[in-house]
């Protein structure tokens, strides 16, 4: 009985140990970043464009506004679409391929995003011959697509039959049940989903790399190299300079505030929701 | 029909990826797997040494990975009080919505001279006799990505496997306490032993995850293009080599290369999800 009752204490303990370690490289990764990161931000690198190596100062407004830039290219092309797809698979999809559809949306959220970065630039860059910001959203449009359509089919099924049945009742056909009911009534939840992969897609760096490329300038231009924050922090990380590691830190400061903000608020909007 | 064209669009990639890489094929054939050669300037390629740094790295990654991620599914569903469990669930998915260039910046500054300052004199004297861990550490290289590795995929795990432990029926678990169970005993029988299948699933999805990382694992691991067989000694995985040598490949038979380690990628972390999902499938209905 002690021996049972020993190996109990022994295996909750190390439960409880190991609650704890898991929390450890989080905690040691944020205030690592928070400490070098706040330290290295000023109101200088939020609006102002890069300055040649040895010269101190200069930001990364550039790449921020780069990151928003194909955050919403990636966006505009892909939420419509993996809104429409997740509809689909949700109240139409019946047959096999539907079910196919369905594998191969699951399947495309496990492919590395490097593959996916391979595919946007065989897809726009190559045809074009050059590297450029549309080949870069199209990149973070195939990330956000899957995420925004499984979502949308996950919420759209928790819809009970009844809800649809009575506004069938009410008179209205399919397409109106679709619209007015389901999507205009389940926006909050889709729009979580929305925001999620959004911020997924913000903070990749892997699938920008030969697409949007990076630039040190401002560039507003569809066919252009666009910087964006992951690839510049990436850029200045691995760089001898201490004054560029210094504004990577500066740069991940605020991409894990744009990102890790993004993820808590729309988990905190849901929980008031429901 | 906008099905079909995402299929037709899925597929075209597919074709276009073999297509990228059709001169590697034709030219290294099947033997570019075993081939431990890596030179852009002879144009000579064999992607061994990749292959294996991906290997080994997700293969410490998940050794490291899997018990403590079981473990603290287990602590946040069945021992700590329901609110805290709640917090640290939510901790715990934010490791997964860390960027992972953020991971990477941590690891060389943080992570990397840590492990060259602390961790390998301690490996050295205990386990220095295995081959495994010896020559120099500078610090970055195969241990390092593969401790960020496993940072990184405990999220994957550690969430599958709660879900997998929700489905256990309340009365199961206190049938076994009423029986007279302690409560190790009581997880043991009512929790471990039927999510078995499940767990395995959740682990195997981790190792996909794990198997494509990119970013963290190209900034910490050293890419070194030579084998090593000691886990301190820098390495290269596929995805890394992809992000390292892509954009300034200098001849297209380097190119085509690279695209035949992606689609060798695309081939093993779709198996390997495949399977995962097969595994859950078959195994475990309920979810």
């Amino acid at each position: 009985m002690i021996l049972r009752k020993l190996k109990n204490y022994l295996f909750l303990c190390l439960m409880t140990l190991s609650g704890v370690a898991v929390l450890i490289p989080l905690i040691l990764i944020i205030t690592y970043v928070i400490k070098m990161g706040a330290s290295s931000l000023n109101w200088q690198f939020l609006t102002h464009l890069p300055k040649p190596v040895g010269e101190s100062g200069g930001g990364m407004f550039h790449a921020i506004l780069g990151t928003l830039y194909l955050v919403s290219l990636g966006g505009f092309m892909a939420i419509p679409l993996g809104v429409v797809l997740g509809t689909y698979l949700s109240e139409l999809g019946k047959g096999w391929m539907a079910t196919f559809l369905r594998h191969a949306i699951d399947l495309f959220t496990g492919i590395p995003s490097i593959v996916i970065g391979i595919f946007a630039y065989v897809l726009v860059v190559v045809p074009l011959k050059q590297f450029s910001a549309l080949s870069g959203g199209v990149a973070l449009g195939i990330i956000i697509l899957p995420v925004v359509t499984r979502t949308t089919e996950e919420i759209l099924k928790l819809v009970s039959n009844t809800t649809r049945e009575a506004g069938l009742a009410l008179g209205l056909n399919r397409t109106q049940v679709i619209w007015h009911i389901l999507i205009k009534g389940n926006r909050a939840g889709i729009f979580t989903g929305v925001v999620l992969a959004i911020s997924r897609a913000a903070g990749e760096t892997a699938p920008l790399l030969f697409t949007a490329f990076g630039n040190s300038y401002f560039s507003y231009g569809l066919m252009q190299p666009m910087a964006s924050l992951p690839a510049q922090i990436y850029t200045y990380a691995t760089s001898p300079f201490e004054e560029w590691q210094r504004q990577a830190w500066a740069g991940s400061f605020v991409l894990i505030l744009l990102v890790l903000g993004l993820n808590l608020s729309t988990r905190f909007f849901m929980r008031q929701k429901s | 029909m906008l099905a079909i064209a995402i299929i037709m669009l899925i597929v075209s990639l597919a074709i276009l990826l073999f297509k990228l890489s059709l001169p590697a094929i034709s030219k290294f054939g099947i033997g570019f797997i075993w081939g431990q050669v890596w030179n852009p300037i002879s144009e000579e390629f064999g992607a061994l040494p990749f292959i294996l740094g991906t290997l080994t790295t997700s293969f410490v990654a998940l050794l490291i990975a899997t018990p403590l991620s079981i473990s603290v599914a287990l602590f946040i569903s069945e021992i700590c009080p329901k609110k805290i469990g709640h917090i640290i669930g939510i901790f715990v998915e934010m490791i997964a919505a860390v960027p992972s260039i953020v991971f990477g910046l941590w690891g060389i500054f943080s992570l990397a001279p840590w492990i060259q300052n602390s961790a390998t004199p301690f490996l050295k004297s205990t386990l220095g006799f295995l081959p495994l861990f010896q020559g120099p550490s500078y610090g970055i290289g195969v241990l390092a990505a593969s401790l960020i590795l496993a940072i990184m995929i405990i999220p994957t795990i550690s969430s599958f496997c709660r879900e997998v432990f929700r489905t256990i029926p309340l009365q199961t678990k206190e049938a076994a306490l009423a029986l007279g169970a302690t409560r190790f005993e009581m997880i043991k029988i009512t929790i471990l032993r039927p999510s078995f299948s499940g767990m395995i699933g959740g682990v195997v999805l981790g190792l996909g995850r794990a198997l494509g990382e990119t970013m963290a694992v190209a900034m910490v691991i050293g890419n070194s293009h030579r084998l090593a067989i000691s886990i301190l000694a820098p390495g290269s995985t596929m995805a890394s080599v992809i992000a390292n040598e892509y954009a300034e490949a200098s001849n297209a038979m380097h190119m085509a290369s690279l695209g035949y380690i992606a689609l060798l990628l695309l081939v093993v972390t779709l198996m390997v999800n495949g399977l995962a999902r097969f595994i859950i499938w078959k195994w475990s209905p309920k979810i």
